[in-house]
């Protein structure tokens, strides 16, 4: 008896080791990354390189075209996936009869967030940018991009709205509140923080993305910035790209660089998320 | 008078479960009557299809019809906003709202676009005196809802029930999860209710029932066995198993 006790918490014991171990190592493993490329790109890190378009063939000069850009695609994506992903979340979670059409879309989501990037990129380039007409363009490539961000926006808010009390619905309706009510008083108040860190998740994804954007909208190089929605633009992920297997006798120091500034756009959009949820937890009343 | 009349009413539910079967029941003005019985017999089912709150849950059938007053309370083209105005409910797990209390309360008014702040700053201390809770929140109205005990939000409910002033209560064991003097004071208060309101409760217990109802309804497996008076229906039953019941044998 005594010995298999003593047995079950040798075990316990290395089982926990054992999850601590592997815990840590992912904590690891992203500690290196950003160390790395910290320490490699740290130096590029100016005034000029943040505020100045790229000179010398991207040999020397800033990034600020591609930041813009990146920012640019981010805001259009954020436009087109929002609402649409916003509203499917909520049909699905609040409206959708339990049949086999639900099952279906729930399926289709599914499968979706599981097609490969570059896809969506060929995708877009056959659709938006030839068949519609759109041209390698910010509208072109923000469309792509909410494509591909839609499922994660969909089934994140979905899962916001679900974790909200069946118990809340009940009672509004009790009181004599319309389902729409229900849903615009108490359940997205509610689901709230849940939504927007997925929306965020989803956005960072679509920022950090280049297959999408490189057939649709992402330019080589552009002297100035994009004047309309249909013009092409450089952005982030697409000009490390270029410049890291494009452009012969790049100094490195600017491709870690870019690539830092790349992290931070994507880092901090994970903080924002992280605060939110926090924040949110923190107010939670039941 | 009768106030509620449920005439040869059945119901399924998709997942077959708790079904009602043929039940007939008179339930005068002004009473309050209880529902009981053993668990999983439906007497929530038949309480929330007075106000077709089921109609959110997967119901496969429901035949017979159910009076509140003269409204058809079944008919599919009623306005159930405002029958669910005339009937409040007050559920076994005290759900306050993630609101204010006082929100909780003057939900019901914003979900019917009322404005009337004369009206409504009257309409909350006349709910929370008549819930018993007004000398305990007057000056925390505006703390969390979620900052109250137990007992405090469930009678934030019954107040909550209350302010739109319906014709009709219906009660779902609104005790069941508190302490003996909560209990007792939900219990009086529905006392003192009943001068003005129609008052459906299913007890948490038979003792709760006995000491509560004007008339008693023991609902057995989706059947109504037998209903009377309380005094009659605890004291001299008719039915062997509304005896039995009565007497602890089983449920």
């Amino acid at each position: 008896m005594k010995q298999s006790s003593q047995k079950r918490l040798i075990y316990q014991k290395l089982a926990f080791s054992g999850m601590t171990l592997v815990a840590s190592l992912t904590v690891l493993i992203i500690v290196l990354v950003v160390i790395y490329i910290t320490s490699m790109g740290a130096g590029a890190i100016s005034f000029e390189f943040i505020f100045s378009a790229p000179r010398d063939g991207m040999r020397a000069g800033g990034i600020m075209p591609a930041i813009i850009g990146t920012f640019y695609l981010t805001i259009g994506t954020a436009i087109l996936a929002v609402p649409l992903g916003l509203g499917a979340a909520i049909y699905l979670s609040e409206y959708a009869p339990n049949n086999q059409m639900t099952r279906i879309v729930r399926i289709a989501i599914t499968n979706l967030s599981g097609i490969p990037s570059v896809v969506y990129g060929l995708f877009g380039l056959g659709l938006f940018v030839l068949f519609l007409g759109f041209g390698t363009s910010i509208v072109a490539a923000s469309m792509t991009l909410a494509i591909m961000t839609l499922p994660v926006i969909i089934s994140t808010a979905e899962e916001a709205l679900r974790a909200v009390p069946q118990s809340f619905r009940v009672v509004s309706v009790s009181l004599g509140g319309t389902r729409w009510q229900t849903i615009r008083k108490i359940v997205l108040p509610e689901a709230l923080p849940g939504i927007l860190t997925g929306i965020i998740l989803g956005l960072e994804r679509a920022a950090g993305e280049t297959a999408p954007i490189m057939f649709t909208g992402a330019a080589f190089f552009l002297p100035s910035l994009p004047s309309s929605p249909v013009d092409p633009t450089m952005a982030l992920p697409y000009h490390l790209f270029v410049i890291s297997t494009q452009v012969p006798g790049m100094p490195v120091r600017i491709q870690f660089g870019t690539a830092l500034v790349l992290l931070v756009f994507v880092l901090g959009m994970n903080v924002i998320a992280s605060i939110i949820r926090s924040r949110a937890r923190a107010r939670r009343q039941w | 008078m009768d106030k509620i009349r449920i005439e040869d009413f059945s119901l399924e539910y998709s997942d077959g479960n708790e079904s009602l079967r043929h039940i007939n029941l008179a339930i005068p003005a002004k009473t309050l009557t209880v529902l009981f019985g053993p668990a999983g017999g439906g007497k929530s089912t038949l309480l929330r299809s007075i106000n077709r709150l089921n109609d959110l849950a997967d119901v496969k059938k429901v035949k017979g019809r159910i009076f509140l007053d003269q409204t058809d309370v079944l008919d599919k083209k009623l306005d159930t906003i405002t029958l669910r105005r005339r009937v409040g409910m007050v559920f076994a797990r005290p759900v306050v709202l993630p609101f204010s209390i006082k929100r909780n309360l003057t939900y019901g008014f914003e979900l019917a676009g009322i404005r009337d702040r004369d009206m409504i700053e009257e309409s909350v201390e006349r709910s929370l005196v008549q819930a018993a809770l007004w000398e305990e929140v007057k000056d925390r109205l505006d703390e969390p809802a979620a900052s109250l005990s137990g007992g405090q939000q469930q009678r934030l409910c019954l107040a909550r029930s209350l302010i739109q002033q319906p014709d009709v209560i219906l009660l779902d064991e609104p005790t069941s999860g508190l302490d003996p003097i909560s209990t007792l004071k939900v219990e009086n208060s529905l006392q003192d209710l009943k001068k003005d309101y129609t008052i459906v409760l299913v007890p948490h217990s038979i003792q709760q029932a006995a000491r509560t109802a004007d008339m008693a309804a023991f609902i057995l497996q989706g059947e109504l066995i037998e209903y009377g008076s309380g005094k009659d229906l605890f004291t001299r039953p008719k039915d062997e198993r509304t005896q039995r019941y009565i007497e602890g044998r089983y449920g």
